[in-house]
């Protein structure tokens, strides 16, 4: 009895430690973002007169409104289209067991590892070629296929889990297969799919790379590519930055907070498969 | 085979009254579920093959000359492969990112399961299920925004030369990201706070699918806690942990905001990873040949690594 105590002391130490050492990137995020502009706070230090002004004025000084507008609509780009044709070839791999399957299956597999900056010099031409350099589309068109490996493997398995009987009693019903797909397994596939949406969401939303390379308009960008610009225009005027920095990590947080447990599982299942 | 197809099934039971239009002859259906299988595959193939698989035959093709990008291009044969391993600038971008591994991999993987073991106890209590949300924070961040608030950190004036000072450590004190011999480990620091979360959960979780069972009979045979975790909690989390080291190998080997953000592969050379000349050498230096030759030897790394996890996971 006396050793599970201890034992369990010990992990609540440990458990408070790690979650200050989570926490402390934040903390010195948010102090700092208080010191007045253009000054060089020291460490993690409260400043004499809280300049709460420096998030409005990081506000402006990003045009974060702009940029939240541009990253909603990369997302709107990018997660409804991926989440639709990557269910329909889910369902038709794992469900309709269509001819020839299996090598466009392994083909699917193939790019789930991939790095993105394996490809990202050809895409940069093939992008300009199609002349959507410096558009959003730029980003939205090429993530959709880099994000298919992921999406079919994700929709498949659930595809692959679901009984044959459901579909035979619904062709008997007189559903061709659009409708047994859209009013039978769509609805069946919910949480599948919203858990795939959030982390399509999580993913597009975070995407660095795609956004630096194929556009040069830091407010046609995601909030993440948008920041690598933000921080070489106020690089040196560190609690701007900061401040800068909370409010494009914010939106993720707020949506992480609402939607935490669908997160975690969705994230934990999403690496366990991938 | 023998039964109706489903199209004729419908024809059969005449008298239910389905929405299903009437254009189609029963004889298509026969062969229509092979044909309607391909329509819903195709968008998603066409996606793929356009924006990833087209781009990887370009790489592996742009591999194979030199070439700036404007101008015409020349036959390179395999000297651009001989240069990546040649040239110690780009040997040593690799040979950086293996070294990253200890960090974005080793550390969250063996602290991840001591803080999953040690926490498995007090699973119920509010404690953990705060820090099942605070420790999960870094994995929802850019990491882009990890980067900047990690560099102020780290700074000459930042919190962490603050707490060493505090504890009386001053004189070790530095700029660590700027620093030739402190700027890796530093960096690797960086992914091991943002891939520690994912990995203490996912053990967690796998813990938590064990038989409590196991753990009753192995202490009525009287194992202590660590001869338990021997030989019921490493065996069981087989997959799991496979799963964690498969995940940030691949973040280590292709790291790239983080070190963008931080050092930019400084000091000097130091911090210089694969993904990050890949991008400098196609879009700074203009030599496409030698990015593309690099970016195979990317794929085929982070390829030959996850293949053998990934089999070691299935024969469970």
């Amino acid at each position: 009895m006396i050793t599970a105590r201890r034992e369990a002391w010990t992990g609540r130490v440990l458990l408070v430690l790690l979650m200050a050492i989570t926490i402390l990137p934040f903390l010195s995020l948010f102090v700092t973002a208080l010191h007045p502009s253009g000054t060089y706070p020291p460490g993690l230090s409260w400043p004499g007169e809280p300049q709460w002004g420096n998030f409005l004025k990081a506000f402006q000084a990003a045009r974060m409104g702009e940029l939240l507008k541009s990253s909603t609509l990369i997302v709107l780009g990018v997660v409804p289209i991926a989440l639709v044709i990557a269910t329909m070839a889910g369902f038709a791999i794992g469900h309709l067991r269509t001819a020839g399957r299996n090598v466009v299956f392994i083909a699917f597999v193939l790019g789930l590892t991939l790095p993105f900056e394996g490809i990202i010099t050809p895409l940069y031409y093939q992008v300009r070629d199609m002349g959507l350099l410096n558009t959003r589309w730029a980003i939205i068109l090429p993530l959709i296929g880099l994000f298919m490996p992921f999406s079919v493997f994700w929709m498949r398995a659930h595809f692959v889990n679901m009984p044959a009987e459901l579909s035979e009693s619904a062709r008997i019903d007189g559903a061709n297969t659009w409708q047994l797909f859209w009013r039978v397994h769509v609805p069946l596939a919910m949480p599948a799919i919203s858990s795939l949406a959030i982390l399509l969401f999580l993913w597009t939303w975070n995407q660095f790379l795609l956004a630096i390379v194929l556009v040069d308009d830091p407010l046609k960008r995601t909030m993440s590519g948008a920041l690598g610009a933000f921080q070489g225009q106020w690089g040196t005027d560190i609690p701007l930055l900061c401040a800068g920095s909370l409010l494009i990590l914010a939106p993720t947080l707020v949506i992480f907070v609402i939607f935490q447990r669908r997160f975690v599982t969705a994230l934990l299942q999403g690496s366990l498969k991938g | 085979m023998t039964g109706p197809t489903p199209d004729e099934a419908v024809d059969l039971a005449e008298s239910r009254p389905g929405p299903r239009s009437r254009r189609r002859s029963p004889r298509g259906g026969l062969r229509r579920p092979g044909l309607v299988g391909w329509l819903f595959i195709l968008p998603a193939l066409a996606f793929y093959v356009v924006f990833v698989l087209r781009p990887i035959a370009l790489t592996f093709q742009y591999s194979l000359y030199t070439w700036d990008g404007i101008g015409p291009s020349t036959w390179a044969g395999f000297a651009n492969y001989v240069k990546v391993f040649t040239d110690p600038d780009l040997f040593a971008s690799i040979l950086n990112a293996i070294k990253l591994i200890v960090f974005f991999s080793a550390i969250p993987v063996l602290l991840g399961l001591a803080i999953a073991a040690t926490i498995r106890q007090i699973a119920t209590s509010r404690l953990a299920l705060v820090a099942r949300t605070v420790i999960f924070l870094p994995q929802v961040i850019p990491l882009v925004a990890a980067g900047i608030a990690w560099t102020w950190l780290l700074s000459s004036t930042g919190v962490i030369n603050q707490l060493l000072t505090l504890v009386g450590l001053g004189d070790i004190t530095r700029a660590w990201l700027g620093d030739f011999s402190t700027a890796l480990p530093a960096v690797g620091l960086i992914g091991a706070w943002v891939l520690l979360g994912l990995c203490t959960l996912l053990l967690l979780a796998g813990m938590s699918k064990i038989d409590p069972a196991l753990y009753e009979a192995a202490r009525l045979d009287g194992a202590g806690p660590l001869r338990e975790f021997r030989s019921i909690t490493l065996p069981s989390l087989r997959q799991e942990l496979a799963v964690c080291v498969t995940v940030t190998v691949i973040a280590a080997l292709a790291s790239f905001d983080i070190i963008y953000i931080s050092t930019q592969g400084g000091p000097g050379n130091s911090t210089m990873v694969p993904g990050l000349e890949i991008y400098y050498l196609a879009f700074s230096e203009r030599q496409i040949g030698v990015a593309s030759a690099l970016a195979m030897v990317l794929m085929v790394i982070v390829i030959a690594v996850a293949l053998p996890i990934q089999r070691l996971t299935r024969d469970r």
